[in-house]
């Protein structure tokens, strides 16, 4: 798409075919006109402070188009019939190794990262991405429940949402795989399981855990806790922080058995129209007190050591932001084993939701 | 009238555009995805053309055929409900003053005038459990309490307002498809019930007949093209719907559209929901088939 109108519309002859032309090939992105410098930014809603962008952009001259996303999935859409013009994309750290997979992603230039050595090194050779040639971690997070305080014990175990019948029918769990992820890892098994059985065993729990369900909630589990809607909910870590700031009654507790824990990128996508200024974006981000402001504001862990020294201590020592050791331990990433396994987890959660 | 044959070049003028719009941006992107039902997975992003039948094998398990047999219940259901509300108001409408008709109609199609997803969420804002919906029903409570307790007879109702679980459930997914598709089925009823002969329903009256045979024998009859477009209208659509039930149902409320999003967004199967999508396709198909057959029936007895 973007190819084509640098095909037929050059420089002069945009200038000189005057308005008629200017008013039509904005609407075709108008490659040649960019006088300014631009970098196209997709991230997920909510999911950086408000100052930082305007910041960039005043730093660097360089005009941030910013467009938001709600699902890895809904990201991996839009690229893989080709790039619509995308230059640096947050996805999670198993669709990066997938989107690797389906060459939808450009290698990095780590010469053009300077700020690259904030990282903490622990994060600097993920399996999903060996040696970060393509992604450079931007937040982390654990999946675990969310709970109103002054109606529900502190749930230290998964079978709050799985097996309790005192909460029946004030629980909501994801429409998605961290549903299974959680079934799994409450019956002892890897979520990374390949075993047919245990992915039966998962599909089994949470079949008969579906009378207690109020909903299988689209990554609105915090809104339902919000409005007491339910009292239990399965949520990302950050999401519930979010609303934690609205209503102190709420909480998060990673369950003793483990849960979920991932990693958001910043990556390259492949056939991005601005490299350049996408290299600078991330570059920026990486700086510690920008990246401070950001973690600070968005509330999920920061990956980048020189930024969490700066955090103020209430947060960096949060268990619920960052557990400790014992309970990441604990924890696991999800990996991506290819496209057969990723078919197999979609059926499970096909059953469980159809039953 | 004059035909076509006298001035072709006035007729491909006319038609071009829009048919140029159908074949390029809708048969052509249909005709992919019905190739692609026929494909395999070649990779994360790449699909291998190889005409396998794999993809409508796997969309008749049982599991998925239990899912379309969902859609078409509470889709019909939904139907059903909307052409018992739509009846009326379009009844009503037809009958109204001509000054007031236009300012009716615009209040049936202002709905569309927000984003179907705002009117959703909407809708959550009003059934849930916070949202005003219980918010109207606690003061009604409370005005009971007010009365009832001095009497001694507060126990009739409760220490406390219990909210109501509204949402979450295939209840609000229906509702929420009457709501949405209700103007689908107001309008072709209206218009139908606009050109009937109203000396008809006199000639009806004056002979005897009820109000109630009236509309049954004479009205009914008349309106059911009307009837038939305002049904399909609505039932094709409400069939393959995945937000209304993503957003407002519950454990039990998933449909094939529900499916078939997931096939093209989560899980990254794109030729088996392709394949759904055109089982669902041939489904409508079947449908419009049956109207036609009704239809030459009707006209081959009338």
């Amino acid at each position: 798409m973007s190819q084509l109108p640098t095909r037929i519309f050059t420089r002069r002859r945009l200038l000189r075919s005057g308005v008629t032309v200017a008013a039509v090939v904005p609407w075709l992105q108008r490659p040649a006109a960019a006088q300014t410098r631009e970098v196209v930014v997709y991230n997920w809603d909510s999911y950086i402070d408000d100052v930082s962008i305007p910041a960039f952009e005043d730093a660097s001259g360089i005009r941030v188009r910013y467009e938001l996303f709600a699902s890895n999935a809904e990201l991996f859409g839009k690229l893989r019939a080709g790039n619509p013009g995308y230059d640096v994309i947050f996805p999670t750290n198993h669709w990066v190794a997938r989107m690797i997979a389906g060459n939808m992603l450009e290698p990095l230039d780590q010469d053009r990262l300077p700020l690259l050595g904030n990282i903490d090194p622990v994060f600097m050779d993920p399996p999903d991405d060996p040696g970060r040639r393509y992604s450079v971690p931007y937040l982390w997070g654990t999946t675990g429940i969310g709970y109103r305080r002054s109606v529900v014990p502190t749930p230290t175990s998964w079978s709050a949402l799985l097996e309790d019948e005192a909460f029946a029918g004030r629980i909501a769990l994801l429409n998605s795989e961290d549903s299974l992820y959680s079934a799994l890892k409450f019956l002892g098994y890897s979520l990374n399981t390949t075993a047919p059985s245990e992915i039966d065993a998962a599909v089994e729990l949470l079949i008969a855990a579906k009378p207690r369900i109020r909903t299988f909630a689209p990554d609105t589990g915090q809104d339902l806790l919000l409005s007491q809607e339910v009292d239990l909910a399965l949520e990302y870590s950050g999401d519930l922080q979010q609303v934690m700031l609205e209503d102190d009654d709420l909480g998060y507790q990673v369950p003793e058995e483990g849960a979920l824990i991932w990693e958001d990128s910043m990556c390259l996508a492949a056939g991005a129209p601005h490299p350049e200024e996408a290299h600078e974006f991330i570059n920026y981000v990486l700086d510690a007190e920008n990246a401070a402001r950001i973690a600070e504001y968005v509330l999920y862990a920061t990956p980048n050591a020189a930024a969490k020294a700066m955090l103020p201590e209430t947060i960096a020592s949060d268990p619920a932001i960052y557990p400790d050791d014992a309970t990441l331990a604990r924890c696991e990433f999800a990996m991506y084993k290819g496209e057969d396994v990723q078919r197999m987890y979609d059926e499970a959660l096909t059953r469980v939701l159809a039953s | 009238m004059q035909s076509w044959r006298d001035n072709p070049l006035v007729l491909v003028l006319m038609l071009g555009p829009g048919l140029f719009w159908l074949v390029a941006f809708f048969l052509v992107p249909l005709g992919f995805i019905w190739l692609m039902s026929f494909g395999e997975r070649a990779g994360p992003a790449e699909i291998a053309y190889t005409w396998t039948l794999q993809n409508y094998a796997a969309s008749l398990d049982p599991l998925y055929l239990g899912l379309f047999w969902r859609s078409v219940w509470l889709g019909g259901l939904a139907t059903v409900i909307v052409l018992i509300v739509a009846f009326p108001v379009a009844f009503a409408i037809t009958f109204a003053s001509p000054r007031v008709k236009p300012l009716l109609l615009l209040l049936v199609v202002l709905p569309f005038w927000t984003n179907l997803l705002i009117r959703t969420y909407a809708m959550i804002a009003m059934l849930r459990r916070t949202g005003y919906v219980n918010l109207g029903l606690e003061n009604l409570w409370e005005v009971a309490a007010f009365m009832l307790t001095p009497v001694g007879l507060g126990g009739l109702i409760g220490k406390q307002f219990q909210p109501y679980d509204l949402l979450y459930n295939n209840t609000a997914v229906v509702f929420g498809i009457v709501y949405v598709y209700l103007p689908f089925m107001v309008l072709p009823l209206y218009a139908a019930l606009d050109r009937l002969d109203r000396s008809l329903l006199e000639a009806s009256l004056d002979l005897g007949a009820s109000q109630l045979r009236t509309f049954f024998a004479i009205t009914v009859p008349l309106a059911m093209p009307g009837i038939v477009s305002g049904l399909m209208l609505v039932f094709i659509p409400a069939m393959g719907t995945f937000l209304i039930s993503d957003l407002l149902g519950g454990p039990n409320s998933q449909l094939i559209g529900n499916v078939i999003e997931r096939q093209f967004k989560a899980a990254n199967n794109w030729p088996l929901g392709a394949a759904m999508s055109f089982l669902l396709l041939y489904l409508t198909f079947a449908l419009l088939l049956m109207r036609a057959w009704f239809a030459g029936r009707q006209r081959a007895n009338g």
